[in-house]
């Protein structure tokens, strides 16, 4: 992939090191004062937290805390609401994605988004579904797009299931097949990071188990950002977790941290809620 | 949305009165919603049986190729005025096309709500003023503007291409090409206000899976909105054709009504409509005949595509694709 | 392996799209404002006073004025408008107020269908109905190929309106004990009022400027005429007809009388706006 910018080590990642985390531990993206409006109403109000490379980050947080909202204004998906306004740094690789000449097209690509309800394109096959962005980025090539269709549905765990259907409507998959096709698109291009939102909520425990199996493998290749509203979840796949709570981020750490000792009460109200 | 049940409910009014109103009023409004139905059918009915005589002297498939339409021997063919009827609305919507879908994108996608619904209220417009004002203004100011294109471009034919002359025929301004245009501008409305509606409904999560790709906005609309919005598109192109075909007074008043064949693309030509209307004042028997069959072939015609419009309609409304 | 180089060329033919499109909305619009500036400028120089008040007169005597045509406009749009809008009105209570009611599907169809047919055919139909049994043209036959056009319209109007009247609407006046028939007449209608009206209105514009359907029913008549028993002139025929006369004094007129109707269908068409706006 592309080359590293040399990094200033930031001072949450200096706190986690501290903690007696891994070392080979480098953010990939990092938000700083990350601020969203909608209109006058602030969606998620002053944000900062690290987002390793090769780490699952889970975003928690009851109904309406400002996750969606967050996990938007890390791809700058807010730029096509009207309403909203984002304020403060969204860093990918030490580069603010909000500077001035970043051309949100560009950063889209680099950071992929699976979204809560599935969201195939109907018209296209399966085939076709999962090369779209690649068709973007003027890919035409048979082998290279039949290779990046392999290796995508892999990936996603769903190319057992539709091999031998490529051809056929993307719309004509079970729900949970088209999140997985979703993931597969995504991945397809070969995004540095992948933002997901509650990607499981729609889907059976087998389909959930199958997307959470991928995490991990994931991982490997990619930055996973994930929102849940499944504390389980978030505690079986995340490596690191961060807590929302009415637009604010209330706590961040490494995930077995926030969910046996966290430092801030209203987590901890939280998770042993949550987990009662 | 089902109606509510109204039966336990106790009220002042006896119960006679109550059904007997209920009664008169849906069976007033039945009676009436049936006359509709049948004024269509009758109409059907009243242009096929009246045409009858004709399509029984010339046979169904003579009358429809015959090209020849003479009064004086009494021999009338169809096929003239199909053919124009046909090649001036595919022509009208070869223009429309591309300038309706544009205007529906553009209003959807990028304009601010103020142009938006300014331009939609410019299509509103353009669709319901009367054919004969645009009959009169391609008249007096399309015409004039047309002749003098043609006539440079046949001047230039003339020295260096004259193999195109008999394509292009006479460079009068009246003709082919005059209705075409006048027709172009009238069916756009019809064709762009369906696309726009169409596209308007397609969902967020479709342009957003676009633009998560990182598509540009016009890989979006090509990728998640086109495709999406297909039905209602070819829908609105469908309306707009039948509109072409039915088009009467502005055509009558620009394509010089001329039923010699072969058509060219500058010189006169007719269309089932415009023929109606020129030859209604003196035609008796046979003739008239003649021209209700026209009619009755037109009503077969532009019944059958606008039932095709509006099943795409409604199977876009419910499945939200085609 | 980097794809992505090529993300200039592709904000080019961004760019280069959104150009075309901008390109096809001003065609579209181009045309609007030719043939509208062209209506407002020469008709407005052609309308007088003599346009409203004085019948036809030979060109000797300096041409008069459309009084006949606009007499005959209106009387035969409004009795198109009374037989129209009360089929229109019926159809559209009917496919609103009894959407599971086992005509609608019909309904739905014929009206589809109805809003479609060339204005022409209309005219014929009414022609071999009416015309050919009588011998005659008249205003009558006219109004009738009128209402025809009007259905359609007034139907989907009334329906678009009604349906946007709350069911708690209903609920509320059946809960009352109110009959189904006073619900629909006294509280559904009337707070769809300016919807239905306004359905009204764009029917009444869009029968008056049509022409093609009069040529074959109402005949046309140069004498000032209050009856619908004799031809009618109509303002859309007088256009047409007009429009082949050499003489200029005829051609204005024409002008006149289409900025006439031009302003009937712009009226309507705002009130339209306004009535849905207040939603
Ligand atoms: N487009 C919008 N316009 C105005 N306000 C919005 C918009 N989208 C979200 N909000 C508001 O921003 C706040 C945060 O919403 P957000 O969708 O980020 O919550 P969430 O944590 O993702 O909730 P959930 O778990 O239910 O998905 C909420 O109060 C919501 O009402
Ligand atoms: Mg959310």
């Amino acid at each position: 992939m592309n080359e590293q910018r040399p990094l200033t080590v930031p001072p949450k990642l200096e706190a986690a090191r501290a903690g007696g985390l891994e070392a080979d531990l480098k953010p990939r993206m990092e938000a700083q004062g990350l601020t969203v409006y909608y209109g006058k109403k602030v969606g998620v109000g002053n944000v900062s937290m690290p987002i390793y490379a090769n780490r699952v980050t889970a975003l928690i947080g009851p109904s309406g805390c400002g996750k969606t909202t967050f996990l938007r204004a890390l791809n700058r998906m807010h730029d096509l609401t009207p309403v909203a306004r984002v304020e403060g740094k969204a860093l990918l690789d030490g580069q603010d994605i909000y500077a001035p000449g970043v051309d949100p097209v560009d950063v889209r690509r680099r950071i992929g988004m699976v979204f809560q309800k599935p969201n195939p394109f109907p018209t296209l096959t399966i085939y076709d579904n999962v090369i779209a962005g690649l068709k973007l980025l003027g890919v035409r090539r048979k082998n290279v797009l039949d290779e990046a269709v392999e290796r995508s549905l892999q990936q996603a765990a769903l190319w057992d299931e539709v091999k031998d259907r490529l051809r056929a409507p993307g719309m004509s998959l079970s729900g949970g097949q088209q999140q997985r096709l979703c993931i597969a698109r995504a991945l397809a291009v070969q995004p540095e990071v992948l933002l997901m939102d509650e990607p499981t909520s729609a889907l059976d425990p087998i389909s959930t188990q199958s997307i959470e199996d991928l995490m991990s493998e994931l991982k490997k290749h990619v930055t996973v950002v994930i929102v849940t509203h499944n504390m389980q979840q978030a505690a079986r796949v995340s490596d690191f977790t961060g807590y929302f709570l009415t637009g604010e981020l209330v706590e961040f750490g490494p995930t077995s941290q926030v969910f046996t000792m966290p430092k801030d009460p209203r987590t901890e109200a939280y998770i042993t809620g949550r987990f009662g | 949305m089902e109606p509510v049940q109204t039966r336990s409910i106790h009220v002042s009014q006896s119960p006679l009165y109550r059904a007997l109103g209920d009664r008169l009023f849906v069976g007033a409004i039945l009676v009436l919603c049936l006359l509709v139905i049948g004024i269509v059918l009758v109409m059907g009915w009243q242009l096929g049986s009246a045409g009858s005589e004709a399509l029984a002297a010339f046979g169904f498939w003579g009358f429809l190729s015959g090209s020849t339409w003479d009064p004086v021997q009494n021999i009338y063919g169809a096929w003239p005025f199909i053919l124009g009827t046909l090649l001036t609305s595919l022509g009208a919507l070869a223009l429309a096309f591309f300038p309706a879908l544009a205007v529906a994108i553009f209003a959807v996608e990028y304009a601010p709500r103020w142009l938006g619904s300014a331009l939609s209220y410019a299509l509103e417009l353009l669709a319901s003023l009367p054919s004969v004002i645009y009959g009169l203004w391609g008249l007096f100011v399309l015409v004039p503007a047309v002749r003098a294109v043609q006539e440079s471009v046949y001047f230039w034919a003339a020295d260096y291409a004259p193999f195109l002359l008999p394509l292009l025929g006479n460079p009068i301004g009246i003709g082919m090409t005059s209705a075409v245009l006048v027709l172009a501008v009238m069916i756009i409305p019809f064709a762009a206000t369906l696309a726009k509606d169409s596209i308007a409904l397609v969902p967020a999560a479709q342009r957003e899976a676009a633009y998560g790709l990182g598509a540009t906005k016009w890989e979006v609309i090509r990728l998640a909105i086109l495709p999406y919005a297909r039905g209602g598109i070819l829908a609105g192109v469908i309306l707009a054709l039948t509109r072409a075909l039915g088009e009467t007074m502005a055509v009558v008043m620009v394509i010089g009504n001329s039923n010699k064949l072969p058509f060219t693309l500058f010189g006169p030509a007719t269309t089932i409509p415009s023929a109606v209307i020129n030859e209604f004042g003196e035609a008796q028997g046979l003739q008239l005949s003649s021209l209700l069959a026209l009619g009755f072939i037109l009503f077969l015609i532009s019944g059958a595509l606008n039932l095709l419009a509006a099943w795409i309609v409604k199977r876009m409304s419910v499945e939200g694709r085609l | 392996m980097r794809p992505g180089g090529n993300l200039e060329r592709r904000k080019l033919f961004d760019r280069f799209m959104l150009g075309l499109l901008i390109l096809g909305s001003l065609l579209v619009v181009a045309p609007l404002v030719l043939v509208l500036g062209k209506v407002f400028l020469t008709g407005l120089s052609a309308l007088n006073l003599a346009f409203f008040v004085e019948p036809y007169r030979p060109l000797d005597e300096g041409g008069g004025g459309l009084a006949h045509a606009i007499v005959g406009t209106l009387m035969m749009n409004l009795l198109a408008l009374l037989i129209g809008g009360l089929l229109g009105l019926a159809g559209g209570i009917l496919l609103s107020e009894y959407p599971d009611h086992p005509v609608n599907p019909f309904l739905r169809v014929i009206s589809d269908l109805l809003n479609g047919l060339p204005a022409l055919l209309k005219g014929l139909v009414i022609y071999t109905l009416f015309v050919i049994p009588m011998g005659r043209f008249t205003g009558l036959a006219g109004a009738l190929a009128l209402a025809l056009v009007m259905v359609p319209i007034v139907l989907r109007a009334t329906e678009g309106v009604l349906k946007l009247v709350p069911w708690s609407v209903r609920e509320a006046g059946l809960a009352l004990g109110l009959p189904r028939w006073r619900v629909i007449l006294s509280l559904v209608l009337p707070s769809a009022l300016p919807g239905v009206i306004t359905g009204l209105m764009l029917g009444f514009a869009r029968a008056a400027g049509e022409a093609a359907p009069l040529y074959f029913t109402a005949g046309g008549n140069l004498n000032l005429s209050f009856s619908l028993g004799d031809q009618v002139e109509s303002l859309a025929l007088t256009i047409y007809k007009y429009a082949g006369e050499p003489s200029p004094v005829r051609q204005e007129q024409a002008w006149a009388a289409s900025l006439v109707l031009t302003l009937l269908v712009l009226a309507a068409g705002l009130l339209a706006r306004w009535a849905t706006r207040k939603r």
